[in-house]
């Protein structure tokens, strides 16, 4: 699988008077062609910045402190600003998690998708209402004709994200970054949007970046995982790999945390004690140590690299874990 | 009235034929409207709940589940008396206390506590932790004496799982799962049998749910609460209750304990929503998809107020509305579809 997205050592930092915060540490992952990942970490853990930091829209007083992205085999975070508008929106797009904050009350959302594809390709009216139409029809809003002529308040919350969706889809990107898409909507409806990624990625073979909360999302909607904590990375693999055989503590102890349905019902779920550090206050060394029920003196001593772990039938993941370091006696 | 409740031990709360409908015409001019050439009056009004009845037994823990916009939380908040009911009774231990004056439903008020979703909303930003905790008990025992006052919030501070240091604190100094740590103490203060939880635990994070939930349990085993939890969250819901009532539109659709709930459910929209719930690991997508959307609770549908989307619908269920029917195993269902075995 030739790689669609390279992201390397990806460093973002907020300028603030008392001094610089680092809010991504360090994030590196890559993503094959049509390849689906769960982003997926605790609110303030950094997973949004992640996906604005890949391509480019971190505002300031943020800015991008090291590391780099590449898509294509083209470094798209050196880019100039001109340069990287052509890539945003028309081979990367994004998905946000509020559709009523994404479309423009006041227009229609005809006049939305045709401005958003006369902004990428030189084509008239007609067409443009033409490839709007096609793709409204490709997320199955239905009568898209007549649709087009509506504003978003017309819409329910779902068909909404459906709109943006077909948006996102205008100019058949290659990627698709989705920051909570469905956290605002109810179940069923949630149900239906990721099923409809699911039918797209497959259909377009579109790379997903799916950023949620919800691992429960995740596992049934992507192909790997990436588990984020106070910043960085801290596990990666496959996803029935860090589903069912969660090697980092802070990835089993999000696991154990979910109600597991059947015999477990009633019982005491298992908590992880305290909370996630703000972003002043991160501890010295591994950033989970004073949560970690394996903590070792070296944990608190200096924070642990990416560290290959194995599974049973050959597969491999990544955890950021003292656990694993091979130097450091058995576990 | 058939009465298809009739459980053993004496309900704790019992709720009959509950209707709540919010006027939101606006003011005198909003409500006029031209008609035949002819100026009207009409107001528009939410059909919010639609003659709800239930039973919660003692140490039950009842949640309601549905979609946003279904009418859960106003049952929650009529069912305390936060809003005044348009129809129907709410008993509570043997009495009838929807129609109490406010200084007869004093005693009661102690005894029925609310927790709510928001705790950076339901603090009072201005006061500190131990204002805020003693209010409720200076109110509801005003011969106590200060000592008394202050000994009974550090003792329910601590059983919360929060800091004697904590109430001299204000509620910006915490994260939201510490507030909802003093919501809670706040409402275990006055020392209440029932507890009316309105989404606890959706604004916080996944470990932090784990930590409210299990001391949510820990208070229902050690000072033998009622709850009545009101969630979307189906994952947490099948945890920690022992009986679901599922709503949709302001209507119930199914009452039944939950493992039969979850192994069999036999309404329709119950069996779309717990498809819907995403599974961890779950691989293949087996979502049952219904048909449009939620119509509006302002002009409800005609029969049965899940019909338009129903796969199963047939000309019955467009005419009658269904009633909530005790099955053979005791489960309650409101549909024709269920009653007439073709479900």
């Amino acid at each position: 699988m030739s790689a669609l997205l390279q992201v390397q050592d990806l460093t973002v930092n907020f300028a603030l008077r008392t001094g610089d915060l680092t809010a991504l540490n360090g994030v590196t992952f890559a993503l094959g062609e049509g390849e689906r990942l769960g982003l997926v970490g605790e609110s303030g853990a950094g997973k949004s910045v992640a996906g604005f930091a890949i391509i480019n829209l971190i505002g300031k007083p943020g800015y991008i402190a090291g590391g780099r992205v590449l898509f294509q085999g083209e470094e798209i975070s050196a880019l100039p600003e001109e340069a990287i508008r052509r890539i945003r929106g028309h081979r990367i797009s994004m998905v946000f998690q509020d559709p009523m904050m994404t479309l423009n009350p006041v227009l229609t959302i005809g006049t939305q998708m045709v401005e958003t594809l006369q902004a990428h390709r030189n084509i008239g009216q007609s067409e443009a209402e033409a490839i709007a139409v096609d793709k409204l029809r490709q997320v199955h809003i239905p009568s898209p004709e007549k649709r087009l002529h509506q504003y978003p308040h017309e819409f329910s919350g779902g068909m909404r994200q459906r709109i943006i969706i077909a948006i996102a889809l205008l100019n058949d990107p290659q990627l698709i970054i989705a920051d909570e898409p469905t956290t605002a909507l109810d179940v069923t409806i949630q149900a239906e949007i990721m099923d409809l990624f699911l039918e797209l990625c497959r259909q377009t073979r579109m790379g997903l970046i799916l950023i949620t909360h919800d691992l429960a999302v995740v596992s049934e909607t992507t192909e790997k995982i990436a588990v984020m904590y106070a910043g960085e990375i801290v596990e990666e693999g496959r996803t029935e790999d860090v589903v069912r055989r969660p090697r980092h503590p802070y990835t089993q102890g999000l696991i154990a945390a979910l109600p597991q349905g059947d015999d477990q019902r009633g019982t005491r779920l298992n908590q992880i004690p305290g909370t996630m550090p703000t972003l002043t206050r991160i501890p010295p060394g591994c950033s989970f140590h004073p949560r970690c029920p394996h903590a070792m003196d070296v944990c608190s001593e200096r924070a642990p690299g990416p560290l290959p772990v194995a599974y049973p039938d050959g597969g491999g993941g990544m955890a950021a874990c003292h656990l694993y370091d091979p130097n450091l006696g058995d576990r | 009235m058939n009465a298809p409740f009739s459980d053993k031990t004496k309900p704790l709360l019992s709720v009959r034929d509950l209707s709540k409908i919010f006027d939101i015409s606006g003011g005198f001019l909003d409500q006029l409207t031209l008609k035949n050439g002819r100026l009207r009056r009409e107001k528009t009004t939410v059909k919010a709940l639609n003659r709800v009845s239930f039973d919660i037994a003692p140490g039950e823990t009842f949640s309601v589940v549905g979609e946003s916009g279904c009418g859960k939380s106003t049952l929650g908040r009529t069912v305390i008396g936060l809003y005044p009911p348009d129809g129907g009774e709410v008993h509570y231990g043997g009495e009838r206390i929807d129609t109490l004056s406010s200084r007869r439903m004093l005693p009661f008020r102690r005894r029925m506590q609310m927790v709510f979703q928001d705790p950076y909303a339901s603090l009072n930003p201005r006061k500190r932790v131990a204002a805020i905790l003693e209010e409720p008990l200076r109110f509801h025992h005003p011969d106590m004496t200060a000592d008394e006052v202050g000994d009974r919030v550090k003792e329910v501070m601590e059983q919360v799982g929060g800091d004697v240091q904590w109430l001299t604190r204000l509620p910006h100094e915490f994260s939201g799962g510490q507030r909802q740590r003093i919501s809670i103490a706040r409402a275990l203060v006055v020392d209440p049998e029932f507890i009316v939880a309105d989404e606890p635990i959706s604004a916080l994070d996944v470990s932090i749910q784990a930590q409210i939930l299990n001391l949510m349990m820990d208070a229902r085993e050690q000072r033998g609460l009622t709850y009545m939890f009101i969630a979307h969250d189906l994952s947490v819901v099948e945890h920690i209750s022992t009986r679901v009532a599922v709503m949709y539109l302001g209507s119930l659709c199914e009452v039944a304990d939950v493992d039969r709930l979850f192994a069999d459910p036999r309404h329709p929209y119950t069996r779309a929503l717990l498809s819907a719930i995403p599974r961890l690991g779950k691989k293949k997508s087996d979502h049952v998809r219904l048909k449009g959307e939620v119509p509006t609770p302002i002009n409800l549908p005609t029969g049965c107020v899940f019909h338009g989307r129903c796969l199963y619908a047939d000309e019955r269920c467009v005419r009658e509305i269904p009633e909530l029917l005790k099955q053979d195993d005791g489960v309650l269902a409101a549909c024709h579809g269920v009653e007439e075995g073709r479900l």
